[in-house]
């Protein structure tokens, strides 16, 4: 294998991580719905850290290793119009997750001041900022962004 | 290979699409289970839902990879090529997608015994036994991702 070979591979295997950080992500929506109390959201915490870890490697391993291999295989340039539309919604995709990570916060600063509080029961608050709908919308449209860049690099349109 | 995938026809667009699809909502499922197993410890809502992101959505991607694959195979013609002819890339992807998908239902047989013992109270010993599982399949997952795109000869 040649080195582009390898960026290549580590490129796809950087989207891997990525998408299966945001299906990570939906799993801990969906759990978080049914907690209603401090405890059972702050349970979610280290399957949260791990999907976030995904991201972080996703996002860094497929832009890297993107614009190399745009600059690096013949054939491709970094203007072509399908690569330009990836790194646009790369952006994109940073910009709606970093707003759906602060739409997740409430809910964790809430069950942490509880649980400081000495309150372990259900509370009505936190059931509410676990299933509010906003953080919800902004990861959809993250998980539609990140689906659309998919469809570029496979349909490499413009190429 | 930048050729190849720049002559690649159009009706090969779609089946890929679905096969990459459900290969990342695949591994999506395992790195969920495997972050809620690990997490859980004894907790009985964590070890459900690691057993549930098996369930709903690993066995779904997993189902949606391996059409996506077989649609792919037969549109590029390698069904009509040798077996001793197949090259290497391909042999991993189809070792793990068929060899993985045993796997993942022998986890999802054993995970729903230890959902059914859970429910019962008698431990949680088979539910973190799947963890071992999920652990490997992620692991072989990944490879055949980084096989498949690097095409390895």
């Amino acid at each position: 294998m040649s080195f582009d070979d390898w960026a290549l591979a580590l490129h796809v295997v950087s989207a891997f991580a990525l998408v299966a950080g945001i299906v990570c992500f939906w799993v801990i929506t969906v759990a978080a719905r049914s907690a209603d109390t401090p405890e059972a959201t702050l349970r979610l915490g280290p399957v949260a850290q791990i999907a976030g870890a995904a991201i972080g490697i996703g996002m860094g391993g497929t832009i890297i290793l993107g614009i190399w291999l745009a600059f690096s295989v013949g054939g491709y340039d970094i203007w072509d119009p399908w690569i330009v539309a990836a790194i646009v919604l790369w952006l994109l995709a940073a910009a709606l997750g970093r707003r759906a990570d602060q739409a997740a916060k409430p809910a964790v600063r809430k069950a942490q001041e509880l649980q400081s509080a000495g309150r372990t029961g259900p509370d009505p608050e936190l059931a509410a900022l676990n299933t509010a709908s906003g953080g919800v919308v902004v990861q959809a449209f993250t998980s539609l962004v990140v689906l659309l860049i998919l469809v570029d690099m496979i349909w490499k349109p413009g190429a | 290979m930048s050729v190849l995938a720049t002559v690649r026809p159009d009706s090969w667009n779609f089946p890929l699409f679905l096969h990459v699809l459900g290969a990342t909502v695949l591994v999506g499922g395992l790195l969920a289970a495997v972050a809620a197993l690990v997490a859980a410890r004894s907790d009985a809502r964590l070890l459900r839902l690691g057993y549930w992101s098996l369930l709903a959505v690993s066995l779904p991607g997993w189902l949606l990879m391996r059409i996506g694959a077989q649609w792919i195979f037969s549109k590029e013609g390698w069904d009509d090529v040798p077996d001793d002819l197949v090259p290497t890339w391909l042999g991993i992807g189809f070792a793990t997608a068929d060899i993985g998908g045993l796997v993942l239902l022998v986890s999802l047989v054993v995970g729903g015994i230890g959902i059914y013992r859970l429910r019962e109270g008698k431990g949680s010993g088979l539910l973190r036994a799947i963890l071992v599982l999920a652990l490997v399949l992620l692991a072989a997952y990944i490879v055949a991702a980084w096989a498949m795109a690097g095409k390895p000869d």
